[in-house]
């Protein structure tokens, strides 16, 4: 067996298209932005989650600090319960509120984490107690056409 | 009797559709099974992958540029209406590593490799080579189809992501360089949007899939041509009809599993 230069151009065949795979996952794709670092999980229950998926992103003033892992119904309380992981490096109060919110008028829904004053900090496992849910479009347009029409009446 | 003849005719041709695919179902269990040879003598496989893959590079390559044009010149006049052209990055990565990247990819790559692979069978039945190796001991299967079939399935995942990656430089070009989109939206959209499991994986798999269906389309059609010059180029033509078929249908099927519900 010897080497010849079929071999090269297929070599380099193989090479140019592992690159380019290298290149959709990294400069295109997620992979790159992927942080490593350690997480906390976080739960807190919501009356309505609206069109929250999991991993969608968890922010406080704008900074991305997490992820949505896990969405379930509480089957006790008929609430939905939310899973987070949150990056180790972000703690938050006791009395935090996790809201949940719309990215401009029709875009993505995430958690917003809108810290509070008290001392002690939440640790892996705790649960957010004053939550607020997802405003559904539907329902308010509804409360709306209920207030015009009993406004009507008058 | 022309309503008999008529009536014989269909059922003659449904029994024949039938065999044709059984006979198929064989082929590729024995493409499979006598591939051993394919591995042990990987020069076999790499002289392949130089015709199939290697020389389908330069069309792919365009092709995929100039998609990614398309896509950057379309979406940009679509989304400005929205006032999200920002948004730009994302549709074109999208579009191209779900969809266009493995079907255009695989449609070029049946059209350009696998009607030499059927022509280059067919002939060689034709002027009566396969017959000669079976005469010599040698299994055409082992010697012949294995390798052309395992070439074209490692270049087809290669060639879908080459042309991805060329398309998104495509969309880049146009978005970003002529028609002035932010640079930095455009690219960090992207990298919001495309998640690497999710959608560049599942491309590869589809082109992995495609890269069987064609692989074996054509093998198959050049083996089963009647050795005919005649025979030979309908053979070709039906490679190309079928595996453009094969792939849309395909593509429908595992979008459907794949990207369903999210």
């Amino acid at each position: 067996m010897e080497r010849s230069t079929l071999d090269l151009w297929v070599g380099m065949f193989v090479v140019a298209g592992v690159a380019a795979l290298v290149v959709l996952a990294f400069k295109v794709g997620n992979l790159g932005t992927y942080n490593v670092s350690e997480t906390y999980q976080l739960q807190a229950h919501f009356t309505n989650i609206g069109g929250l998926k999991p991993k969608a992103s968890i922010k406080s003033a704008g900074v991305l600090v997490g992820r949505v892992t896990e969405i379930s119904l509480d089957n006790e309380r008929y609430e939905a319960r939310v899973v987070m992981s949150i990056d180790k490096r972000y703690q938050f109060p006791k009395d935090t509120y996790a809201n949940i919110l719309t990215s401009g008028l029709l875009g993505e829904q995430y958690i917003g984490l809108s810290p509070g004053g008290e001392e002690q900090m939440l640790k892996g496992g705790d649960e957010i107690k004053r939550t607020q849910s997802a405003v559904v479009l539907e329902e308010m347009i509804g409360k709306f056409l209920y207030n015009k029409a009993e406004s009507g009446d008058k | 009797m022309p309503m008999m003849r008529g009536l014989r005719g269909i059922g003659s041709r449904v029994i024949n559709a039938i065999w044709r695919i059984g006979f198929a179902a064989r082929f590729f269990l024995a493409t499979l099974f006598y591939s051993g040879m394919s591995f042990r003598r990987f020069r076999l496989t790499v002289r392949e992958m130089f015709f199939s893959g290697v020389m389908s590079l330069i069309i792919i390559l365009v092709a995929g540029t100039f998609v990614g044009m398309v896509l950057g010149l379309q979406g940009y006049e679509t989304l400005k209406r929205y006032g999200s052209e920002s948004a730009l990055g994302s549709l074109v990565a999208l579009s191209l590593v779900r969809e266009l990247g493995p079907v255009l990819a695989a449609l070029l790559f049946a059209s350009r490799a696998g009607s030499a692979m059927t022509a280059e069978i067919g002939l060689m039945k034709a002027t009566e080579q396969i017959a000669a190796m079976e005469l010599m001991a040698v299994n055409p299967i082992a010697r012949v189809v294995a390798p052309r079939f395992w070439a074209g399935v490692i270049s087809m995942p290669l060639l879908a992501a080459m042309f991805s990656a060329m398309g998104v430089f495509g969309g880049y070009v146009v978005g970003v360089v002529l028609i002035g989109v932010d640079e930095g939206s455009f690219w960090s959209q992207m990298q919001a949007a495309v998640d690497f499991q999710h959608d560049v994986m599942n491309g590869v798999i589809k082109s992995f899939v495609f890269g069987v269906a064609v692989t074996v389309i054509s093998l198959f059609e050049g083996y089963d041509a009647p050795p005919t010059a005649e025979g030979v180029s309908g053979a070709t033509t039906r490679t190309v009809v079928e595996s453009s078929l094969a792939i849309l249908m395909l593509d429908f099927i595992l979008t459907a599993f794949m990207f369903r519900g999210d």
